[in-house]
């Protein structure tokens, strides 16, 4: 693999060929404050938070998406640098609402991090702020435009990794905003409601509905698990609270899925803690369902299941298992109905 | 032979599908592939009657461009030509619509050949004259002529008016003198000879060359050099290439892109083409901004065209190249101008400009290698291949080589399209050309390349107009809008206006442009209502430094142009608004004071019938007094006072 070597700060830096620098500073523990930038996404370039100066450069140089070579001279730490990032950061504080004491994103918030960091102050600009409607028309995702610092990560998660392309940019100037067409609200658009959106968005514009006012990140234990939908295997992490579960985000590292997941995992966590779950078999005696012991459940199906067979033969007997149980009881089960029972008849819900 | 497109005899086998290589030549020099003297003599008769050269035989250039359309000039050829049959002169007398003279402060113009008499300002009541007097007894008609400003002569042709008489007119040379809507005319005039001794004698290498060595750079703002971009996009690797033409044109008071395609149509297709032959393009687009509907139209006449003949399509003259141009029309954002957004808004996306590299040569219009020139960039290209690198080189300065078109606009008395040699001065484009300050008022300051250009003084009338020059000045050629101010205009609002601009035009992608702009002009707003603060410049000079630094587009990087030159050169005007709450042009209201001076009050009352506020008070006997506590400096009084006692502080 072919190298460059560059000069960071001072210092020699040598990684693979076609690297940012953005990259080469991460690389080698540099830190630089990005928003729009995502590794899993294109590079859009666009929240000018990364800059650098470039030896021979007229302008500073967005780090996301310039290309290392050989021999570059690159500072990240200038006073024209730190003065760029701070103004970039006190424009974007000038249009956000400063309620972070009871925005669901405190504590995990982008934005508040860097304005922190590089000691922005909120009344540098005053002057207009944005003031959107919410869009709270669906159960699982609520949209807080006016937090919205318009970094297009939803936007390109979307397209890119989702494919349904729901969001872009509409309007122009001040009045720029992110949303579904027309400015609609993602009830009236083609939102599937997977959430990708919400994963990728680095401040508190997009949040999961179910989880507002539920915990903040510091009492949160994260417990990465399977999801339990489906077959495909996605994990997860489950947001867990005092020992219960409050909702669900997106693992990084994920093997299967990474950020990725579809309605029913993100959002489909409720019924966990749900009175109406069953937690006992049942039986219906004179009528009505009674909760009796698992061995005088299953001793009641054995003999049922016996005398279908005895009577009417094996293949009068079918099983539909679910990609709710893992691969190995799936597997279990075609056993017992094969073996056991002596029928083909088995069938899965995720076969077609 | 109705047309001069039209074969002379059955002995010509050229058909688009069949084309014969000669075919351009042989319609104006022709025949080429016969002998045949009464062939031959068939087209001189023809090409010298619409030269007007044929005697007693008369050609009126009337202006139809948008600026003359919307004085009336559609009306005025109708009934001219309806006069005409009527006196039965359609024979000796042929009425051609023309694109822009570049005279719009005096239009409805005609120009009418062969002696190139200029009549400015006609009317429909004019026409019945101009029949009798002008046409039918050879006789001036004075009222209707100009007065060159320097000599104070009354000047009877075109060419000694001294708004034409300091020009050079290229790019221009056809806009104003022939019928856009007819590829004859264009043929006559020379037309598309570039293009045919480009591909017919010239390698694609060759053709860049050339274009290197005339200097050429690019009309549309930046300057780059033509010749060396082309190249980039020859050798970019890929089998389909892409050239596009930029027609956005959206800068305000900017219109000299609409003048050549309503004018020139066909110098802008002949560009085109000679571009694509040296690139290896096959597939054109111009992207025009759909508020130019003429232009548009002329276009597809144009293309229309040059399809029918063969000049567009397949194997064009016989020689294996092919080329096909199509129109876009653009909703009118100013950041679609832009190329990467331009290109983005072809393929049917929002019109939002994106990082470079890869840039357009590598990677553009659909993933493919693209050159995208502007109008006048494409339009210089048929004079240079016709008269060589050499002649081209000839004018301008040493950098900033051959000629640029203006549109003039504000306070100057000659408001319109003006081209010249790089490098003259903005003097002699103000005062010679532009004929200088409406009213004789004092020169303020030029306003030059737009929302990205800077504002000028009178201190600096005197520099040449280049790419480096204006540069250094703060300012930039930009795509040539012209704005003068005289000095009843305040730089403060001014800058505020170019911010408004560029602030609601931003695509809102990157943060300091759309954050950024909106602050900057928040900050002039203040200062213009007088809550300035002495901070507030500082605020306002390093915010403009770091948007100027770090936005994504020329958009945003340019911006702050116009309140950075502000500020460097009339900074005293923004202190006085701040530090005196005075403005010292007398523009912004809130700064204003209305008084009543009792010597010139004639007590007539006017004033105080009409206050809308009631807040002038005075009867018979006591002279009128203007509240100045309930005042909303609306300045009504001012307007309805006959006497002048109204005065404005
Ligand atoms: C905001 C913005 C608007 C622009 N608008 C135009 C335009 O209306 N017409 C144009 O020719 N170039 C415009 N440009 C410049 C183009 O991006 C591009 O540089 C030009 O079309 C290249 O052609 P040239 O080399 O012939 O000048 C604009 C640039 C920016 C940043
Ligand atoms: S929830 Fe999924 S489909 Fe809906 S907008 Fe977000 S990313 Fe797109
Ligand atoms: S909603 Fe979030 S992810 Fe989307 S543009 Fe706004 S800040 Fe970025
Ligand atoms: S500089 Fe302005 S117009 Fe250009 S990309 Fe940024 S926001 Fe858009």
């Amino acid at each position: 693999m072919s190298t460059v070597t560059l000069n960071i700060d001072d210092r020699k830096v040598t990684i693979p060929a076609g690297t940012t620098v953005l990259e080469a500073c991460r690389m080698n523990n540099i830190p630089i404050p990005t928003l729009c930038h995502d590794p899993e996404l294109t590079n859009s370039g666009s929240c000018r938070l990364c800059v650098v100066e470039v030896e021979g450069m007229r302008s500073l140089s967005p780090s996301c998406v310039t290309v290392a070579t050989q021999g570059m001279q690159v500072k990240t730490n200038t006073r024209r640098v730190k003065e760029a990032r701070k103004t970039v950061l006190e424009l974007l504080v000038a249009n956000h609402p400063l309620d972070c004491m009871t925005c669901q994103k405190m504590g995990d918030c982008s934005l508040a991090q860097y304005a922190y960091e590089y000691g922005v102050k909120d009344d540098v600009y005053p002057g207009e702020r944005r003031n959107v409607c919410l869009d709270d028309s669906n159960p699982f995702i609520v949209r807080d435009s006016n937090k919205c610092i318009l970094c297009g990560k939803c936007v390109r998660v979307c397209e890119e990794v989702q494919g349904r392309s729901v969001l872009d940019f509409y309007q122009r100037g001040f009045e720029s905003l992110v949303g579904p067409a027309f400015g609609s609200d993602l009830s009236q658009s083609d939102c599937v409601l997977c959430g990708s959106c919400v994963s990728v968005c680095p401040v508190g514009a997009l949040t999961e509905k179910q989880m507002i006012g539920k915990g903040r990140p510091w009492e949160i234990k994260k417990v990465q698990t399977t999801c339990p939908f489906c077959g495909t295997g996605c994990s997860f992490d489950l947001n867990v609270k005092a020992g219960e579960v409050i909702g669900v985000t997106s693992n990084p590292e994920a093997p299967v899925n990474g950020r990725a997941l579809c309605v029913k995992g993100r959002f489909g966590t409720d019924f966990i803690h749900s009175p109406n779950r069953l937690t006992a078999p049942l039986v219906k005696k004179d009528g009505e369902f009674v909760e009796v012991e698992w061995d005088e459940a299953l001793d009641l199906v054995a003999s049922k299941l016996r005398a279908i067979k005895s009577e009417y033969g094996a293949d009068s007997i079918a099983a539909l298992s679910s990609a709710h149980c893992t691969n190995e009881e799936n597997y279990l089960m075609q056993k017992f109905m094969r073996a056991v029972i002596g029928t083909n008849n088995i069938d899965h819900c995720a076969r077609t | 032979m109705k047309s001069l497109l039209d074969a002379c005899c059955e002995r010509c086998t050229h058909t688009p599908e069949k084309p014969c290589q000669d075919y351009l030549f042989c319609r104006t020099e022709g025949p080429i592939c016969h002998d045949d003297s009464s062939c031959q003599e068939k087209r001189k008769q023809f090409i010298e009657q619409k030269r007007a050269k044929t005697s007693g035989s008369k050609r009126i250039l009337i202006c139809a461009g948008t600026g003359c359309a919307s004085l009336g000039a559609v009306s005025i050829v109708q009934a001219l030509s309806d006069e005409l049959e009527k006196h039965g002169l359609t024979d000796r007398v042929e009425v051609v619509p023309t694109g822009c003279h570049g005279f719009c402060e005096q239009g409805p113009t005609f120009i009418i050949e062969p002696e190139g008499t200029l009549y400015v300002k006609v009317s429909l009541e004019d026409i019945p004259e101009i029949i009798n007097e002008e046409i039918l007894n050879g006789k001036r008609i004075e009222r209707l002529l100009t007065v060159n400003s320097t000599t104070l002569q009354t000047t009877t042709q075109f060419n000694t008016n001294s708004f034409f008489e300091k020009q050079e007119r290229v790019v221009l040379k056809n806009c104003g003198f022939i019928d856009p809507k007819s590829i004859e005319d264009y043929i006559i005039n020379d037309g598309y000879k570039g293009f045919v001794k480009a591909v017919q004698n010239l390698s694609s290498d060759e053709v860049i060359e050339e274009v290197k060595k005339s200097g050429l750079r690019g009309r549309g703002g930046a300057g780059f050099s033509t010749g060396l971009k082309w190249s980039f996009c020859r050798q970019a690797p890929g089998d389909k290439k892409y050239i596009i033409c930029n027609a956005d044109e959206g800068d305000p008071g900017a219109f000299m892109d609409r003048g050549v395609l309503e004018g020139d149509p066909h110098s802008v297709i002949e560009g085109m083409l000679i571009g694509a032959y040296a690139i290896g393009a096959d597939e054109g687009y111009v992207y025009c901004r759909a508020e130019y509907p003429l232009a548009i139209q002329h276009l597809e006449v144009a293309i229309a065209q040059a399809e029918k003949i063969g000049l567009l399509g397949d194997n064009i003259l016989n020689t294996g190249f092919n080329f096909r141009l199509e129109i876009r029309q653009g909703a009118g954002a100013f950041v679609c101008g832009e190329e990467t957004a331009l290109m983005a808004s072809i393929e049917g996306k929002r019109g939002m400009p994106r990082v470079r590299p890869p840039f357009p040569a590598q990677s553009g219009l659909w993933g493919k290698p693209t050159n995208i020139n502007n109008v006048e960039t494409w339009s210089n290209l048929p004079h240079i291949l016709r008269n060589g690198a050499d002649w081209y080189g000839s004018f301008g300065t040493e950098k900033s080589k051959g000629t640029k078109i203006f549109a003039l606009t504000g306070q100057v008395n000659n408001t319109g399209l003006v081209e010249v040699p790089m490098g003259t001065t903005l003097r002699e484009i103000i005062f010679d050309i532009g004929g200088g300050i409406i009213n004789n008022r004092k020169f303020k300051a030029v306003q030059i390349g737009g929302p990205s250009g800077g504002c000028l003084p009178e201190e600096l009338l005197d520099l040449q107009v280049d790419y480096e020059t204006l540069t250094k000045a703060g300012a930039m050629v930009g795509s040539g809008g012209l704005v003068i101010m005289d000095e009843s205009t305040c730089m403060v609002d001014i800058a505020r206006f170019f911010l408004n601009f560029s602030q609601s035009e931003s695509c809102g992608k990157c943060t300091p442009c759309r954050e950024g702009n909106k602050r900057m002009w928040e900050i002039l707003d203040r200062i213009v209502k007088g809550q300035g603060e002495m901070e507030d410049l500082e605020r306002l000079e390093s915010l403009a430094m770091v948007v100027k630094d770090t936005s994504l587009c020329g958009l945003g990087q340019n911006s702050p142009n116009p309140i950075l030159s502000s500020l460097k050169y009339f900074r005293g005007e923004f202190e006085a608004h701040i530090k005196d709450k005075k403005c010292p042009a007398h523009v912004c209201t809130a700064l204003l004071t209305y008084f009543i001076e009792v010597d010139k009050c004639k007590k007539c009352g006017l004033c105080a019938k009409n206050c809308p506020v009631n807040c002038i008070s005075g009867d018979k006997n006591n002279p009128y007094v203007i509240d100045s506590s309930k005042c909303i400096n609306c300045g009504t009084c001012q307007d309805k006072c006959k006497f002048g006692a109204v005065i404005k502080q």
